[in-house]
């Protein structure tokens, strides 16, 4: 029994001083820095008291959640269809998709201007069809779509990989009892890529969460947390604030992770 | 719900499959399954009888020019989920997200059943199959002869015009594989529901079907009752996948046929005979002083307790197999005098 225990501490050694020397460490250093400032410990209440830091807080995570929701709806279908369906150049077009991995932010920001931004594609569109000319690559929307461009493909290839693994038999197990495709797709196909959705999701939404460079890039009129961080630190030189912030933000993150895994693990043991 | 009373007859008429890629997986193929029988596919690994199987339930589509018909109803382009048959497979195929009990239930769900219904449905389904104890469990919870009463339970919870069945018990321990095989057989009988049984296993083939389709590289070698495929093989490959097959070599001349081992009375020879076949059960070791015609040496004896095996070299290419009942030893070597009852002779 002793000696299980001294094993596993072992084992769990190297896992635990990368986790306190890469987390626990930084978020505890982190935690005393947003206290140290002008203000004090007031810093953390301050980000939900100031207009400007709650709201950006609020837009980050919907945005990011909004991304993953997106993401996951978009990738989840062409993931299996691309699985399902062998056609000519189907390779071809799956390593098509995963390239905007390899953008920078900045990369990806751009590609939002080109397409929504003043002289942009869809500004041309419509004002050719409506007289209006439809810019909004410098809101959040315009952050949403990069963020949904940069997201799919990730998403995409952890889908594939899950669709392939599923067990056609179960579908045709529901169709002889009766099942339409639709409820294939609810009872058999969705639950089946669930363990993907959720961990394509976490870091879908943990990457939005974060992502800099491609709000720097739309800056305009964008104010999501890795974009106010910024500021505080170069600009105000408010770093206790800054620090603040970037604590705020990685609990948070962690917390919304935590909770989508424990709802998404419970409705698996409840779904009979 | 739909009506369980009467069983449905099945019928395939030049059926054939060939595959995207090419594969010619049946040659046309033409069978008549009546209501409420149990016809059992037999035959080897890639005879065809998965995919015979699956053009039944609608999971395939045979080549154009075939036809499935229910009742006489032309269901060919009909999908498996309109076709209300039920399926039970090998990998039992439940579904991982539900209990045993929502298993056994999904197919009233589908179909919209009242809960209180569903319910009655399901307890019933589990004392059925004795495991009532299992609704609430998580399927990997369950043993494999479990997961496969639960395949079961589900498939004919919905009350389904016929059940099809891919090698259920394959997976199986032998010990389990023949507790589940009378446990089907029972079932199968009470429900008086056509089944159509897919095995390569011929003792269970023997056991459970009212008629057994022998396949053979993706045509019917023989269809008949298992008395029948085995007294009456029609052909030399269904002659030998089933059972074990003695074979002399030799002619036939003024009633008796001769060959290396001696010769043997046999007035209904058929004039050009060269080959004779016959069983195990039918050859035995003469007693004492009779006298007979045939003579061979032991090459190997296996005692098994009620019976001894012994392969009997008589210079064939294969010794001849014997199950002798004799209250006597043999060993290597011993010569020994062979009777044949002519009843069992075969010429293919
Ligand atoms: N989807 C498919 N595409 C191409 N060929 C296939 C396909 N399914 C089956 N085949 C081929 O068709 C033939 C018949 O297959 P089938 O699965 O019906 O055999 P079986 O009698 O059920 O064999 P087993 O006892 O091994 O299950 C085989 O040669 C197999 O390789
Ligand atoms: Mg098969």
């Amino acid at each position: 029994m002793r000696h299980e225990v001294r094993r596993l501490i072992l084992l769990l050694l190297p896992a635990g001083i990368v986790f306190a020397a890469f987390f626990l460490l930084p978020m505890a250093r982190l935690f005393l820095i947003g206290g140290s400032g002008k203000m004090g410990w007031a810093a953390y209440t301050a980000i939900l008291t100031d207009d400007l830091y709650l709201s950006s807080l609020v837009s980050t995570f919907a945005v990011a959640a909004a991304t993953t929701a997106a993401t996951l709806v978009i990738s989840g279908i062409s993931g299996v269809f691309l699985q399902r369906h062998k056609f000519p150049g189907n390779a071809a077009l799956v390593a098509m998709l995963t390239f905007p991995l390899a953008f920078p932010g900045v990369v990806i920001g751009f590609m939002v201007i080109m397409l929504a931004g003043r002289q942009g594609l869809i500004g041309q569109v419509t004002q050719a069809l409506t007289g209006e000319k439809l810019v909004f690559a410098y809101t959040i929307a315009g952050l949403f779509m990069g963020y949904v461009y940069f997201s799919i493909p990730r998403t995409i290839l952890t889908v594939m990989a899950a669709a392939e693994k599923l067990d056609p038999k179960l579908e045709e197990a529901a169709r002889s009892l009766g099942a339409s495709p639709w409820h294939v797709l609810r009872d058999v196909i969705i639950p089946g890529l669930k363990p993907a959705f959720i961990s394509a999701g976490a870091i879908c939404f943990a990457t939005a969460v974060g992502a800099f460079g491609t709000a720097f890039t739309l800056a305009a009129k964008i104010n999501v947390l890795p974009m106010v961080i910024y500021t505080e630190f170069t600009l105000s030189a408010n770093i206790a604030m800054a620090a603040a912030l970037s604590f705020v933000l990685g609990i948070v993150t962690w917390l919304v992770l935590a909770v989508a895994r424990t709802a998404a693990g419970s409705s698996v043991a409840a779904a009979g | 719900m739909t009506d369980a009373g009467t069983p449905l007859a099945i019928a395939l008429t030049n059926c054939a499959k060939t595959f995207a890629d090419g594969t010619k997986a049946l040659e046309p193929l033409d069978l008549a399954i009546h209501a409420g029988e149990t016809v059992v596919f037999l035959g080897p690994s890639g005879c065809g009888k998965t995919t015979t199987l699956r053009i039944i339930a609608g999971l395939e589509e045979p080549d154009a020019g075939g036809k499935v018909l229910f009742d006489g109803v032309d269901v060919t382009h009909l999908p498996i989920e309109q076709r209300n048959v039920g399926m039970v497979f090998q990998s039992y195929a439940l579904f991982p997200n539900m209990t045993v009990a929502g298993n056994i239930g999904y197919g009233l769900k589908i179909r919209k059943v009242a809960d209180a219904q569903v319910k009655a449905r399901v307890s019933e389904m589990l004392a059925m199959m004795q495991i009532t104890k299992l609704a609430d469990r998580r399927i990997d919870q369950l043993s494999g002869g479990q997961r496969q009463r639960v395949a079961l339970a589900r498939a004919i919870a919905v009350r389904p015009r016929a059940l099809l069945l891919d090698e259920p018990l394959t997976a199986l321990d032998a010990k389990l594989r023949d507790t589940l095989r009378l446990e089907i057989d029972s079932l199968l009988r009470s429900l008086g529901i056509t089944a159509i049984y897919v095995t390569h296993d011929q003792a269970e083939a023997m056991a459970l079907g009212d008629r057994i389709v022998v396949m053979e590289h993706g045509r019917v070698a023989q269809i008949g009752k298992p008395r029948e495929i085995y007294q009456r093989p029609a052909t030399r490959f269904v002659a030998e996948f089933i059972g074990t097959m003695n074979r002399l070599t030799g002619a036939v001349k003024n009633g008796v046929f001769t060959c290396k081992a001696g010769s043997l009375a046999w007035s209904e020879a058929p004039a050009n005979t060269t080959e004779i076949l016959f069983r195990p059960e039918d050859i035995r070791v003469a007693e004492g002083h009779e006298t007979t015609g045939l003579q061979g040496k032991v090459a190997a004896a296996f005692f098994l307790g009620d019976r001894t095996r012994l392969f009997v070299e008589v210079g064939e290419a294969q010794p001849l197999v014997i199950e002798s009942t004799a209250r006597r030893d043999f060993s290597h070597g011993d010569a020994v005098g062979l009777a044949i009852d002519p009843r069992g002779l075969l010429v293919l």
